[in-house]
């Protein structure tokens, strides 16, 4: 698998705090990353020293197979947490001097600028400063100038916040596309859902420590607990309640029916999955037989707590 | 195009289009003009004013001694009592010459007094004691018999003649001039030093509020963004002085021609000329302050502007640049600002007060090498010929403090940028530069 990024035994102390402790990390490419973490985990500091805005006191970060240098800034595009532009700027000065700062030259910047003014809708802001902007519209600005320089890498931090649906969705949909043309994000939020819906890997950060890495669905099939949500119309309740108990342990649980069923989930600890089901079957018509799947949020939980 | 390259002409055109650069770039020299006008007028005004005195003079003896002058009348209260003449005098006045009656002029000596609400000038006591002492002195002589007159045109008064080793003729008050071209050029560095500065750190703190620091910092050197900073800064800077300077010297002579109005300077200056230059023996003296302000190492001082400016506005820029980052906001920056601000007005203060006397002494000498201040002081030495390795010394050391407070900065301006929040304290920027 070729990776994107991989940072390797990053370990970075502020005075006597330790902010990453021995990280490691490979994005492969042409994913989209998510990079969990509760708050003050270490993410921000992680993502600053991909972009070489602070150095690590020790490991090393390749890019594309190759050792990151200072010119490296302009494969990849970042979008911080805290972020902003010139209030007093014009938008269109303002986006040019940011892509050129990215390495772009000033006709190129200029018809990146105009492709993405016309894709987003947004021709007429050119001459606005950003204080007649609202914080939405600012946003958009600051996505543009995010991806204006065509990165490899596009590293977001909280992209959607800010952004009313129409807007985070219509961005969403941006992502996807720059991302089904090739483009690996790294993703850093604490929107599990988007997580969920966008992301094919994940890393969770836990104090100073990388607790989990790895495909989604290898991630949920790790934390699976071999448990089932099964609905059953029976007479038999005391029955089927007795020989379940025997074997396994059971508990309530509610799904959507729209049977009169019993709603059971039932965990099979070393069991197979077909022994739970013929002692279903015997007791009358299984409605319902779903193993239960991890969310990364209770992943997320579930980790941090731990 | 370079990233550095860039940063300076984004920091300029950002200063230059702002509005209050504007404003102040043309409303600067109207506002000097218009002060040196004032001040001329004030002056101007203070002088045709006239002081009386009333004189109570119960003696007889010294009261037509006191002659009227342009500024200063005396009115003669003698045939009022006392408690009259202190009312009336009171009352019309500026204040009452007291003179008791006395048996023999000597005693008058120490009882000759001045009542009055506001204390007196200087000067005036002084011309009251020498009025009392001229008296009583021919008195004196009087009584020895000595014939007066004679001793007066036996009198000498001689001036000493000032001259260097080099040759040529010293001329006496050319130290004032010297300091006032050397304090001008010491001056300007301070107030842009000061100005500039400040637009510098407003500039970084804007960055920070803004939050486009992040953004920025991912694409250049935090490094690269302070000295792009700075140097921007600095031109718009230069070009707000050349601004000034041009249209500060059409509006001079604009006002010269216009009005015809002699500015507060040359006002007092050319009737005393129009006199001098009557004598052949005065046009040369004049000619020769010209020849020796022309003899001043004028080259030297602009080169030395020049260098000191850079080096001495890059040296505080770098401070300043340093406590933009580590504040959130312009009033959190005071606690910072005074170890800045103080060497300068230090620089200034030893410039004005020590120089002038002893251009050479222990304190100016040490004040013009010493990083901090001499891009004031060794200005307003150099005027007085400065030896050449104090020179080089002190310019030296300036731009070594100069790289050595640039790194000390952007360490903290690298760390500070990324910080919200609260203020740090020393201890913590202290910190900050290990990290």
């Amino acid at each position: 698998m070729d990776s994107i990024l991989k940072v390797q035994n990053v370990v970075k102390q502020f005075g006597n705090y330790n902010a990453l402790s021995n990280v490691s990390l490979e994005v492969p490419k042409g994913s989209i990353y998510g990079l969990l973490g509760p708050n003050g985990a270490g993410k921000t500091t992680l993502i600053r020293i991909i972009n070489q805005i602070t150095m690590p006191d020790s490991g090393e970060v390749f890019l594309d197979g190759k050792k990151l240098m200072p010119d490296d800034v302009q494969y990849i595009g970042y979008l911080p947490e805290e972020r902003g532009l010139y209030k007093s700027m014009k938008v269109g000065e303002q986006c040019l001097y940011l892509a050129q700062l990215k390495g772009l030259s000033h006709q190129e910047a200029k018809k990146q600028l105009k492709y993405w003014f016309e894709k987003l809708g947004i021709e007429g802001w050119w001459d606005k400063k950003i204080q007649e902007l609202s914080k939405g519209m600012a946003q958009k600005i600051q996505f543009v100038v995010t991806v204006l320089h065509q990165p490899k890498l596009l590293i977001l931090d909280e992209p959607f916040s800010g952004f009313d649906p129409v807007n985070a969705n219509l961005i969403k949909d941006e992502i996807i596309e720059l991302n089904k043309n090739g483009t690996s994000v790294i993703f850093s939020t604490h929107r599990m859902e988007s997580v969920e819906e966008m992301c094919d890997y994940i890393a969770l950060i836990h104090q100073s420590n990388k607790l989990i890495e790895g495909k989604l669905s290898e991630v949920k099939r790790q934390y699976r607990s071999n448990t089932f949500q099964v609905g059953i119309l029976t007479q038999n309740i005391e029955g089927l309640m007795v020989q379940l108990t025997q074997k396994f342990k059971v508990g309530p649980t509610n799904f959507k029916s729209l049977n009169e069923d019993i709603k059971l989930e039932v965990e099979l600890g070393n069991l197979n999955s077909n022994e739970l089901l013929s002692i279903l079957t015997n007791f009358g018509q299984v409605t319902h037989f779903v193993e239960k799947i991890p969310s990364v949020n209770d992943i997320f939980i579930q980790s941090v707590s731990k | 195009m370079n990233v550095l390259s860039l940063i300076i002409k984004r920091e300029f055109i950002a200063k230059v289009r702002n509005k209050s650069f504007i404003v102040m770039t043309f409303l600067g020299p109207l506002l000097f003009v218009g002060m040196s006008f004032l001040i001329g007028y004030l002056s101007s005004m203070n002088k045709d004013s006239i002081t009386e005195i009333a004189i109570h003079d119960e003696s007889g003896l010294l009261k037509n001694n006191f002659k009227n002058t342009k500024h200063t009348h005396y009115i003669d209260l003698s045939l009022m009592p006392i408690d009259v003449a202190k009312d009336t005098a009171n009352n019309n006045y500026e204040g009452l010459l007291f003179i008791p009656k006395v048996d023999s002029l000597q005693l008058l000596l120490d009882k000759v007094e001045y009542i009055s609400e506001d204390s007196p000038s200087l000067e005036f006591i002084s011309k009251v004691e020498k009025v009392v002492d001229s008296t009583l002195t021919s008195d004196r002589l009087k009584t020895m018999g000595l014939d007066a007159d004679k001793i007066d045109k036996a009198k000498a008064d001689s001036t000493l003649k000032l001259s260097k080793f080099s040759g040529g003729e010293s001329l006496k008050g050319l130290n004032e001039i010297k300091v006032g071209i050397g304090g001008i050029f010491g001056y300007l560095i301070m107030m842009f030093i000061i100005i500039y500065g400040n637009m510098v750190m407003r500039s970084v703190i804007e960055e920070k509020t803004n939050r486009i620091i992040e953004i920025i910092i991912s694409s250049v050197k935090p490094f690269q963004l302070m000295m792009g900073k700075i140097i921007g800064t600095s031109l718009a800077g230069i070009l707000q002085f050349i601004i000034w300077a041009i249209v500060g010297t059409i509006l001079f002579f604009l006002a010269q021609t216009f009005f015809g109005i002699q500015m507060g300077a040359s006002s007092s200056v050319t009737p005393e000329m129009m006199e001098a230059a009557q004598s052949t023996e005065a046009i040369s003296k004049i000619q020769l302050y010209f020849n020796e302000i022309w003899n001043l190492p004028l080259g030297t001082l602009v080169t030395c502007f020049i260098i000191y400016f850079i080096g001495g506005y890059f040296l505080y820029s770098s401070f300043y640049a340093a406590i933009g980052a580590a504040v959130d906001s312009e009033t959190d920056s005071q606690q910072f600002m005074l170890p800045v601000i103080m060497p300068l007005m230090l620089g200034v203060y030893v410039g004005f007060f020590t120089v002038i006397n002893d251009p050479h002494g222990m304190v100016a000498t040490v004040f013009s090498i010493i990083p901090l201040t001499s891009p004031i002081v060794m200005l307003m030495r150099i005027p007085f010929g400065v030896p050449l390795w104090q020179l080089i010394l002190s310019i030296v050391l300036l731009f070594g403090t100069f790289i050595f407070v640039v790194w000390f900065a952007a360490k903290i301006y690298r760390v500070g940028i990324l910080m919200y929040g609260k203020k740090p304290t020393w201890k913590e920027l202290y910190k900050w530069l290990k990290y």
